[in-house]
């Protein structure tokens, strides 16, 4: 792994500690006693701060997954090259646009 | 003498890796359940009702345990990484096992 992605592996890692214990404890407080669809989203819908923490989410997930499967693919499956590069960076894409449609859809719409 | 293969650090490393490929694998299909909310409630609510089975919710337990346990080891690497913390025994990643079934179960015992 060369010193960019280093970084970029390890700065998302610091805001994902922090984002996965703020889901974690929002996933288990939300859901005590079981929540309907209708539940969730009218206590979702237009909270901007929530919409702003989960992109932020979003885009650190969408840079630390492929990096992080980029090393174990060339460990263990010994893929390497422009290919392999290619192929995380279209999962980055596939990540970041998945993701940013479901924060807008549970937070913004 | 312990194996190689059983010593903390490396099974911290396999766990770490592991729960990494399954979340890996999840993240994009959570993400379309969840942009299923476009559509209005009822088409999140008619996706969640299909979710209602012991093996979803199995999964789900699994896929919580997997993030806490990948959050946790990777504080692990990171105090290691940053703070030049040195880890010889087992602790560490004993703790990071119990604190990922915590959240599992408080995740499975608050959903039922």
């Amino acid at each position: 792994m060369n010193a960019g992605l280093y970084i970029a592996q390890r700065g998302t890692a610091v805001i994902l500690a922090f984002a996965v214990t703020v889901h974690l404890v929002t996933i288990i407080y939300a859901i005590r006693g079981g929540l309907t669809a209708g539940d969730i989203l009218a206590r979702t819908h237009g909270n901007r701060w929530f919409l702003g923490f989960y992109l932020v989410f979003v885009l650190a997930a969408a840079i630390h997954a492929p990096i992080g499967v980029r090393s174990i693919l060339r460990e263990w499956a010994t893929w390497r090259g422009r290919s392999l590069d290619l192929a995380m960076l279209a999962f980055s894409a596939l990540l970041l646009v998945l993701g940013v449609r479901a924060a807008l859809a549970v937070y913004l719409t | 003498m312990i194996r190689p293969h059983l010593k903390p650090g490396f099974l911290a490393a396999m766990l770490h890796r592991l729960s990494g490929i399954a979340l890996a694998v999840f993240l994009p299909m959570h993400f379309i359940a969840l942009g299923m909310a476009l559509g209005g409630a009822d088409s999140l609510q008619s996706f969640l009702g299909v979710t209602h089975n012991a093996f979803v919710r199995t999964a789900e337990w699994g896929l919580v345990t997997a993030l806490g346990l990948h959050m946790a080891l990777g504080l692990r690497v990171l105090a290691i990484e940053l703070f030049a913390v040195r880890e010889r025994s087992a602790l560490v990643v004993s703790a990071c096992v119990a604190c990922s079934l915590t959240v599992g179960l408080l995740f499975l015992l608050n959903g039922s």
